[in-house]
């Protein structure tokens, strides 16, 4: 199997971390503001992985899974949120919840 | 049992404190047992040590209870202890008496009003903080006393805070009084930097060893004790207050008056009486200024139409009095005075407040008339109050205070005729302007009948005052009509006797005629004037120059004029100037620039989610930027 370059893994990872902040910063409905939470966590997950093929080691992998699990309790959380928030609001615009102003 | 003399000044304390503290849930039966209960309590245990103290006297002729040291520095260390003599036992017997009176009359008096406990509260500290300043072993304490007073007054003059003309009126007391505290308080600099002690027995002995009689010191520290004490006195040129302290409840006025605060300068110059005895200039300034005071304050009483201000100005020349008196060094005289004028003018508030509540609240004598058959307890009471101020001689105290300060201005090396004639000339001022009392509210036709009525709370103080205003002067009878002077011999253990020239020590009869007849003459003056022919007062009062004499009298001869001109147009003026100096700037500069800050900080917080993302990520690659190229 011919391996993959570093470079080139942590490329890839850099580019779905850079698509998913945007995704954070420009969306508002807020689904897809934690749809693009996911993107960001995968991406960090990638660039663990691909460490730890790099030093042959399975910390990387380890991290991998705790950011599954992580990731798994933030939607859960997450969406219970969305949830109370459309039931409240009437809306899942992140932009219009702005109570806490200045 | 005199050890027990600490619990005198403190059952009024406790008292207050309890007042203070729970007085909003005690029902108000609750409040007036504990309000007047505590300085009953309080008169009683200080009627039990006078009885104690005069059947079995102490050794040194005074006792002295330390409870403890206030502070040490260096070597100065003032003690709170407390010291009863002839004069300070004198003086408690007749603060806690009276005052009781005035309290049992106050559970009636205020009744209605929503402020009760507040009102008691600020009753038993006046009253606990005087007794302070009687007791005191140590200038310091009484200078505590001193202050407590003159705070208490302040609250009390201003009790009707909501009316701001009630809140200046107490402002002003505050003020005036403060600027002569401020007098005394130097003084005690001078004495503590010089003589090294305050408490006041070592003071005078320092003060006889070191200082030579006229001595420039002796005279700087007499001056500055006489500048507060004609503060808190009301004396020329620090007067003014006192008439405009008319603003406080009824009972609040007679407690001022007649028990407490305005006799707390008598006392003062009384208790240092050495240091004065050293100063000979300064002890003629104090014969001088309690003469002109007598003669100005009783000119003002006779124009006033307030009934209430009548009495005010009445205090401020009998207090004039006393100062004479002590001038002249007839140290007994004055405290004589002190003890029958606490009577009867103690009477004649409580009297006029009973006028006053009953006529719906109306002060304007010229607005009563006709009251006797109505109004008979307050009638006969306040009759009594008024003769024994005109001194009629021979059935009433005043007659018999008043002769001994006249005769003894005339036969004292430090008084003489000029002084004595001033003396008399105010005893027919006085006599005029009480029976004016008299006659215009309580005779004359009926202008307006009187409602409600008052209970045995309003009318007991009343009658036992009226007793003593009558009975109270034959203590000390004279040596024309008896020579039974018990009074001046008990006290002389404190106070020394008067000096007398023996060139005039021989007319004292004589005298004593005169200052009769011009009594007499004052009050047929009065009923001339005020009931018989009042037209010749309108004849009297029409041309120019007497209408003008009248307005300046009634104005207090145009003092409070002066001093608003003088001194309190300027400093506004001043203050004025200064609101808007360079120095401002500064601080103007910070608070604006803390408010620029917090506006823009403010704009940051958009309450947006994305906004917040946006900043963490801009923190975030501008810290990675850091650490990657620094």
């Amino acid at each position: 199997m011919a391996a993959v370059p570093m470079t080139h893994v942590l490329m890839v990872a850099a580019a779905i971390f850079g698509l998913g902040l945007v995704g954070v910063l420009v969306r508002r409905n807020i689904i897809f503001v934690l749809m693009s939470i996911e993107v960001m966590l995968n991406a960090a997950g990638l660039a663990f992985v691909a460490a730890g093929a790099r030093w042959q080691q399975a910390d990387g992998q380890v991290m991998f899974l705790f950011i599954l699990a992580m990731a798994a309790a933030e939607v859960a959380v997450g969406l219970t949120l969305v949830l109370q928030i459309h039931r409240r609001f009437g809306t899942v615009d992140a932009d219009a919840m702005s109570r806490l102003r200045g | 049992m005199l050890g027990l003399l600490w619990l005198v000044p403190a059952v009024p304390f406790a008292g207050a404190l309890v007042l203070i503290l729970a007085g909003a849930r005690l029902r108000r039966t609750g409040v007036a047992v504990v309000g007047a209960g505590s300085v009953g309590v309080s008169a009683i245990i200080a009627a039990l040590i006078a009885i104690r103290f005069v059947t079995l006297p102490p050794a040194e002729g005074f006792f002295t209870q330390r409870l403890w040291t206030w502070i040490r520095v260096g070597g100065f260390a003032p003690e709170i202890a407390l010291r009863l003599d002839a004069l300070s036992l004198v003086m408690v017997l007749v603060v806690t008496g009276v005052g009781f009176l005035i309290h049992l009359y106050s559970t009636a008096f205020m009744e209605g009003d929503d402020g009760y406990s507040r009102f008691f509260a600020y009753m038993n500290l006046f009253v606990g903080m005087m007794l302070v300043l009687l007791l005191a072993d140590d200038l310091l304490l009484l200078y505590l006393g001193w202050e407590g007073v003159g705070l208490c007054s302040y609250l009390l003059i201003g009790f009707w805070y909501r009316d701001p003309v009630n809140a200046n009126a107490g402002r002003k007391a505050f003020i005036v009084t403060r600027v002569g505290d401020t007098a005394m308080a130097v003084g005690l600099f001078l004495l503590v930097t010089r003589l090294g002690t305050l408490d006041i027995q070592g003071l005078m002995q320092r003060a006889v060893d070191q200082w030579a009689i006229g001595s420039p010191l002796a005279v700087a520290v007499a001056a500055l004790l006489l500048a507060g004490a004609v503060g808190k006195s009301a004396q020329l040129p620090l007067q003014t207050w006192l008439p405009d302290a008319m603003a406080g409840p009824t009972p609040v006025s007679a407690l001022i008056h007649a028990a407490t605060m305005v006799t707390a300068g008598v006392y003062l110059i009384a208790r240092t009486h050495v240091l004065f005895t050293l100063a000979p200039s300064v002890q003629l300034a104090v014969a001088i200024i309690g003469a002109a005071t007598l003669l100005l304050a009783g000119c003002s009483a006779l124009t006033q139409h307030d009934i209430k201000r009548v009495l005010a100005y009445s205090t401020i020349s009998q207090i004039g009095y006393m100062f004479l008196a002590l001038g002249v060094g007839a140290w007994s005289a004055a405290i004589f005075h002190f003890m029958t004028h606490a009577f009867f003018k103690a009477l004649l508030f409580l009297a006029a407040g009973v006028v006053i509540a009953r006529m719906d609240d109306e002060h304007d004598m010229f607005k009563m008339g006709g009251l006797r058959h109505d109004l008979p307890v307050a009638f006969w009471t306040f009759l009594a109050g008024a003769a024994s101020l005109a001194a009629l001689p021979l059935v009433t105290a005043g007659f018999y205070s008043k002769d001994l300060i006249l005769v003894e201005t005339w036969s004292s090396v430090l008084g003489g005729p000029w002084l004595w004639i001033a003396g008399l000339v105010g005893a027919f001022l006085t006599s005029i302007y009480a029976f004016r009392m008299v006659f215009l509210t309580f005779f004359g036709t009926l202008q307006k009948p009187p409602t409600g009525r008052s209970g045995w709370r309003l009318h007991v103080p009343l009658i036992i005052l009226a007793i003593l205003a009558v009975v109270g002067g034959f203590v000390e009878l004279p040596a024309t009509l008896g020579d039974r002077p018990y009074f001046s011999d008990f006290l002389h253990a404190a106070l020394p006797a008067v000096v007398n020239d023996a060139a005039r020590a021989g007319a004292i009869a004589r005298l004593q005629i005169v200052a009769g007849l011009v009594s007499i003459a004052g009050i047929y003056v009065a009923w001339a004037l005020f009931l018989r022919h009042r037209s010749l007062l309108a004849r009297l009062t029409r041309p120019r120059p007497a209408r003008q004499l009248h307005h300046f009298w009634a104005a207090g001869w145009g003092f409070d004029w002066l001093y608003n001109v003088v001194l309190v147009q300027p400093f506004l003026w001043f203050v004025d100037v200064d609101r808007r100096d360079a120095i401002d700037r500064v601080y103007d500069g910070i608070a604006w620039s803390a408010r620029a800050g917090w506006r823009a900080l403010s704009a940051t917080e958009t309450g947006r989610v994305r906004t917040y993302a946006t900043g963490l990520t801009l923190g975030a690659i501008v810290i990675t930027a850091i650490v990657i190229f620094l």
